[in-house]
């Protein structure tokens, strides 16, 4: 395997751990107004992910920098052509950010009530542009021969790419219930996996229909056939589960889940990382936004020095609070 | 405006609003780390409660510097794909380890640090701080190596078509002397921006008399890092200085006013005039020598002027002008210059208190330490105005100008709309944070032997997790 291939795989761990772990802060952020009936309630579903979500959300700085440094041209045009999308993402991580740290500062219910509502719209407005943006990267938007973004903002609003934003909305509110299930206890567990049970069919619905859009649109090999299926059936698992109240395998079908639908994106993608709609000559592809080779080896000594460091004590983390809040 | 200067605008907006929150909590870090140390060694809960107080406070500033350095992480590909594309290969290495070997630290032991205190062991807890702490440390050094690159590109060769410079060699980059001297400045400015600030916050307290035990010892704390981190933040941007001269000699010249080559070269201490880059500005003192002592570190030091600069770079590059906007580098250099010296002023001048035992009565001093805070601020800023504006017009000093650099597929009106939505939102962020910031240092802190009780809101929270 070449290391532009190696960086590619990278990436796509990058942007895959993101959404499996931040997926469920995202969930939980747009659930919390919901599952906690009260202030009480509402703390306990914060409390669930208070001190997990800032590493989580990580992920998403080492995906883009990471994109920066190993495949410069990929990220030049991604980030210059979703302009006004990814403005809008970084008002919602924004606002979604500061709310968690702000929310309990104060002693008044306006401003919680102010807080919460900036939880949860950030919360849903951050899984949906970015599920935009990934869907746009296979659907394809205009890029010029030059590598440059040649198309407005309405390009961005296809039918595909919509729904795979919607998708992966549902898909974080599912994660989100699944994973309040799995770690909190009394009324809390109770209304998310009510919550959740509402929530899988829709779900389940969507990744299906997004596996089968996806598949006749840009459908590559038999490996992302694959990937499609068990995004599917891990979805179909998690209503089963979830129904059943086996919230710790719910909540590893959602993780697959979740996983299964960001890797189809990448396997069919691949070895393209944009598709331009002007014409197969102008598709960005791993090979012609590449960093130099001495670059990409200086970046596999950091990653491979460094990564199994972060994956060890974020794991940690995740054993210190493993307890269920009530 | 078009495109590229209201790209430019919005860049500089952002990166210095984040950097007014990016020193405080590297210092506040440090400081608070220090704090809980004390507290694991000595058992004292004075200790603990003021470990907790300028906790809050770093989580606070923290939570906006995060999120603020999300749009800085992003906007480099939005604002600047063409710069993007041309040096991605050595700028991104950096900001990819920033995010591997730093964020990730930061954050998560932060998280742990928060919601910790009833889970981990004494010793463990103190040791998240202690990593946060090093997060910032370590982030820091990733950044001020990428941005060093741009004043002095070293450890790169431009590839066949010229359009794209390639890393050549890591530990040129990562050793680059610009940017160990600018990294340690930064250090150095944020112990200044942690202990100015926490100083003030005592200062409040024994004011109003409130707990002057427990003031005393974090007055005391800020006053014995503030001393040495001044005088290292002085001598470090003099190190500094001295090889942009050698580097960036229109940063230099231009921080100067000096239109005209001069040896030896005196210092002008101030001036009237010299806006939009007019050269006969009226110089009102003047110290002999100090210039070339500053620029060169010689005290016999030729400073070469703007013009003679000028016509070089012409030759050299091609026609155009090459002079960055004087008057903001002149005043940038004094502001952090005369602040620093001020803040060590201060700072003496309450060691000379505490040694007296006079501290806790001093109002003058105590009204005046509490203005001190905002100092820091100032001057941090005006050492990103000096050293960005000052390498104007270039992006990477010598390679790409920033009119090139500029993405092409960005109208004027979009760059408009994110450019009000970031002031907006910041604004709105701004105002709530300095409330923030100013209720919790001002509240009265009620006794806490014990770690694990609620003792405000935030810890409720903790507690029920």
């Amino acid at each position: 395997m070449t290391l532009v291939s190696f960086w590619f795989i990278v990436l796509v761990v990058f942007w895959t751990g993101f959404l499996v772990l931040e997926g469920f802060d995202f969930g939980v952020g747009m659930l919390h107004g919901l599952v906690g009936r009260d202030e009480q309630g509402r703390r306990v579903a914060l409390g669930a992910i208070g001190p997990l979500w800032d590493g989580n959300e990580v992920w998403l700085i080492v995906a883009a920098a990471g994109m920066f440094a190993a495949f410069p041209g990929w990220y030049a045009t991604m980030f210059s052509g979703f302009y006004l999308a990814f403005v809008l993402l970084l008002v919602a991580l924004i606002a979604r950010g500061v709310s968690f740290e702000f929310r309990d500062r104060r002693d008044s219910r306006r401003w919680r009530r102010t807080w919460a509502a900036a939880t949860t719209g950030g919360s849903l407005l951050a899984p949906l542009l970015i599920g935009v943006a990934l869907g746009n990267l296979l659907h394809g938007v205009p890029i010029g021969t030059d590598q440059e973004y040649a198309g407005t903002f309405a390009d961005l609003l296809n039918p595909y790419s919509l729904f795979t934003g919607a998708t992966v909305v549902l898909l974080c509110l599912l994660h989100g219930a699944s994973f309040l299930a799995l770690k909190t206890a009394g009324e809390v567990r109770r209304r998310s996996l009510r919550a959740g049970r509402r929530i899988a069919p829709l779900a389940a619905a969507a990744v299906l229909g997004f596996a089968v859009w996806t598949q006749v649109m840009a459908g590559n090999g038999v490996a992302p056939l694959l990937v499609e299926a068990v995004a599917v059936v891990a979805s179909v698992a998690a209503a089963l589960l979830l129904g059943r109240g086996r919230d710790g395998r719910a909540f590893a079908a959602t993780s697959v889940a979740m996983a299964a639908v960001v890797v189809s994106i990448f396997v069919n993608l691949y070895p393209r990382v944009m598709v331009s709609t002007l014409g197969p000559s102008a598709d960005l592809t791993v090979s012609n936004t590449a960093s130099s080779p001495y670059a990409l080896k200086v970046m596999t000594v950091a990653a491979v020095a460094l990564f199994p460091v972060v994956l060890a004590y974020q794991a940690w983390t995740y054993y210190t609070f493993r307890r269920r809040i009530a | 405006m078009s495109a590229v200067d209201l790209s430019r605008l919005q860049f500089a907006t952002t990166s210095i609003y984040h950097f007014l929150f990016v020193p405080l909590t590297i210092g506040l870090a440090f400081l608070t780390a220090i704090l809980q140390t004390l507290w694991y060694r000595k058992g004292h809960p004075e200790h603990l409660r003021l470990t907790r107080l300028f906790g809050t406070l770093l989580v606070i500033n923290v939570a906006v510097g995060v999120v603020t350095g999300l749009v800085q992480e992003f906007q480099f590909g939005m604002n600047w794909s063409v710069y993007s594309r041309f040096v991605g290969d050595v700028f991104g290495a950096p900001l990819a380890m920033e995010g591997l070997a730093a964020f990730f630290l930061e954050s998560v032991f932060l998280g742990l640090w928060l919601f910790g205190w009833d889970r981990l062991s004494k010793r463990v807890h103190l040791a998240t701080i202690w990593a946060v702490a090093a997060g910032g440390v370590l982030s820091a050094a990733f950044i001020m190596a990428a941005n060093s690159w741009m004043q002095r590109p070293v450890g790169y060769q431009l590839n066949a078509a010229g359009d794209r410079a390639q890393l050549t060699d890591i530990w040129a980059v990562l050793t680059n002397i610009v940017f160990l001297w600018a990294y340690l400045h930064v250090l150095a400015a944020s112990l200044v921006t942690g202990a100015a600030v926490m100083l003030a916050v005592s200062a409040w307290h024994l004011r109003r008399g409130t707990s002057t035990e427990m003031f005393q010892r974090s007055a005391k704390l800020a006053i014995v890092v503030l001393i040495p981190a001044a005088m290292l933040a002085l001598f470090f941007g003099g190190r500094l200085g001295i090889n942009e001269t050698k580097y960036q000699p229109m940063k230099i010249a231009a921080a100067e006013g000096q239109w005209t080559t001069c040896q030896p070269c005196s210092f002008s201490v101030f001036q009237i005039g010299g806006g939009n880059n007019d050269q006969t500005p009226k110089k009102i003192i003047e110290v002999p020598h100090l210039l070339s002592v500053l620029a060169t570190g010689t005290w016999n030091g030729q400073v070469v002027g703007l013009n003679p600069l000028q016509t070089q770079y012409a030759q050299q590059y091609g026609a155009g002008n090459y002079v960055p906007n004087v008057f903001i580098q002149y005043w940038s250099m004094r502001a952090m210059a005369y602040g620093g010296v001020l803040v060590l002023l201060v700072a003496l001048w309450g060691a000379w208190l505490i040694w007296r035992k006079r501290l806790a009565t001093a109002r003058w001093y105590l009204r005046v330490a509490i203005w001190v805070a905002v100092l820091p601020f100032l001057m941090n800023t005006a050492g990103w105005m000096l050293t960005e504006n000052g390498r104007q017009p270039w992006i990477v000093q010598g390679l790409q100008l920033v009119r090139d650099a500029v993405s092409p597929s960005n109208s004027v009106t979009t760059i408009v709309i994110s450019l009000s939505v970031f002031v907006l939102l910041y604004a709105t962020l701004g105002v709530v944070d300095f409330l923030l910031m100013t209720h919790f240092a001002r509240k009265e802190l009620a006794p806490d032997p014990d770690p694990a009780p609620a003792e405000d809101a935030q810890s409720a929270l903790h507690f029920t997790y």
